[in-house]
């Protein structure tokens, strides 16, 4: 059976590719960088096996490794992608190749659009082929695998050629990489410490209690600064409604429960779009497309967020308490 | 109530205010809230190793790298662009508007993983938008050219979040419905997706506007130089 795991091996085996390439290259912090994710990747199965048997040796190991991951980023500077071949002989592989090209990169979402459609339905010998809680994922790291061959033989180029090429975008999106693994870390931590259940007990100070639209404004203007400060709709969503949807809104205001869930959650992805928090949506497209500001992606989304909070708060206000 | 922790959070608004290197903030962030929280060292780092490796899952763009680099090193976005100058109906707004429909119908089908930055955005969709953006505007500047690239990650995350919470089967609609459970009010995933759905549509109207009035916006830079 194919589980997500063998996904993680690969991406460990690609940073480990490049450690080695930037080692070549005498960048010694790069290199150190890419090693130490590589083998976290690669070690994560064990550090979370070794845990749940009652060894947190291995966790704390790897939490150091975390910090030491922090102290190299700021020696590695982010550099523009640096093209390998110039831009004159790329249009005439352009002219040459036409729409062939485009058939790997397609292969990419086809492929994992196919896995997710069907992958369930496919078994060797009475085993499942897909592990089914990440199928999509597995799907997407089997695409991507397949495309690589695919853009070698669309190329004629060698296969380590693409390793190389991807390791020069890599190294191009550098310390941003990292970050939204760090942040869910954080959310965790934030969770742990009891950093929601302090901002809730700050909330309901503040809350005027009798008015059912005032506690419904604060609601999703909670819901809304929680979720920039965590990164994630998903943290704030327990906190908020243990905090003031449940008791007041659902309990005293008669709120219709399945409309302030679903739209009280989309309260919180306004805030997703506003944050350096949500670094997998915000910092790392930025970095991506070599943006020169790397908050270009939050200042695009920026009144499209207010925007459609204004929308979903006044639609919830019609809907709510009827 | 302790809320020590909090200056966790006064960490990240500083640090990142300050704009300095992310990582070291966010890493100093997590040790200051768990510490203040009265944890020991140890099961603080013990807490940051697993939490880190339990998502490695986000990791998994990088994947896409090899492929599309080599792509683009064969000319990949130059084909792109060349091929949206000749297709002369195609505007920017409906370039990216009809990207926007079919993101959010994606995700409302529960299929996110399919495309987002790295698969789609950078090889194909950037490429693209500069090109038709090239034909309001030859002499597209560089500071419109980062515009344009925001707009269309933009408009992938847009499509993206107010897609799926409409999906019954994904994370959202089951925290929803797992927490109430939790509390004693039992409501089916259904009732809980489709209230989803108004602001989906809005959200839909709304960036689409904001992608008419960037195409505007450029059509009058174009004019003005």
């Amino acid at each position: 059976m194919l589980r997500i795991e063998y996904v993680y091996g690969l991406i460990a085996a690609f940073l480990l590719f490049t450690a080695w390439r930037n080692l070549r290259e005498r960048k010694l912090a790069r290199a150190a960088f890419w090693l130490l994710l590589g083998l976290l990747l690669g070690g994560g199965d064990s550090v979370l096996a070794q845990q749940h048997a009652g060894r947190v040796w291995p966790a704390q190991l790897a939490g150091c490794m975390v910090i030491a991951l922090a102290l190299l980023s700021p020696l590695l500077r982010r550099r523009p992608h640096p093209e390998t071949a110039g831009s004159s002989i790329r249009l005439a592989s352009a002219l040459r190749l036409g729409h062939k090209l485009f058939l790997p990169a397609l292969l990419i979402p086809l492929l994992t659009l196919l896995v997710a459609l069907f992958g369930a339905h496919l078994a060797i010998g009475g085993t499942a082929l897909f592990a089914k809680p990440q199928m999509t994922l597995i799907g997407l790291g089997m695409a991507c695998v397949a495309a690589l061959f695919a853009a070698a033989r669309v190329t004629r180029a060698p296969l380590h050629q693409g390793l190389a090429e991807g390791q020069r975008l890599l190294d191009a999106i550098g310390w941003a990489a990292l970050l939204p693994m760090l942040l869910a870390a954080l959310g965790e931590m934030f969770t742990q410490s009891g950093v929601g259940a302090a901002i809730a007990a700050l909330a309901k100070a503040l809350l005027p209690e009798g008015n059912a639209f005032m506690c419904l404004l604060l609601f999703a203007f909670g819901m809304l600064l929680f979720t920039v400060i965590m990164g994630n709709a998903f943290a704030a969503f327990p906190v908020m409604m243990a905090g003031i949807g449940l008791p007041l809104l659902v309990q005293r205001h008669g709120a219709n429960p399945a409309i302030l869930g679903s739209m009280g959650m989309l309260c919180g992805y306004c805030g997703t779009l506003l944050t350096p928090m949500a670094a997998d949506f915000n910092l790392v497209p930025a970095a991506l497309l070599e943006l020169r500001n790397p908050y270009g992606v939050i200042r695009a989304q920026a009144w499209s967020a207010a925007g459609i909070f204004i929308a979903n708060f006044v639609i919830l206000w019609l809907l709510v308490f009827r | 109530m302790n809320y020590w922790p909090l200056l966790g959070v006064a960490v990240i608004i500083v640090g990142f205010a300050l704009r300095l290197n992310a990582v070291p903030v966010v890493a100093c962030a997590a040790l200051v809230s768990g510490l203040l929280a009265g944890l020991p060292l140890p099961d603080v780092l013990a807490l940051l190793g697993r939490s880190f490796v339990s998502s490695r899952m986000l990791l998994l763009f990088v994947l896409t790298l090899p492929a599309i680099g080599l792509l683009e090193h064969a000319g990949l976005r130059e084909h792109a662009q060349q091929w949206m100058g000749r297709l002369r109906g195609l505007t920017l707004a409906r370039l990216l508007i009809g990207y926007l429909l079919l993101r959010e119908g994606l995700a409302m089908l529960g299929l996110t993983g399919v495309a987002g930055p790295a698969q789609t955005v950078r090889p194909l969709l950037a490429p693209m938008g500069e090109a038709a953006a090239e034909k309001m505007d030859p002499g597209l500047s560089d500071a419109d050219r980062d515009a344009l690239r925001a707009v269309a990650a933009a408009t992938d995350n847009i499509g993206r979040f107010f897609g799926e919470d409409v999906f019954v089967a994904l994370g959202a609609v089951l925290l929803i419905q797992s927490f109430y459970a939790q509390h004693g009010i039992d409501l089916t995933p259904l009732s809980i997706a489709l209230w989803a759905l108004p602001t989906a549509i809005a959200a839909l109207v709304i960036q689409s506007v904001r992608i008419w009035l960037f195409q505007r916006r450029l059509v009058r830079h174009a004019g003005g130089d």
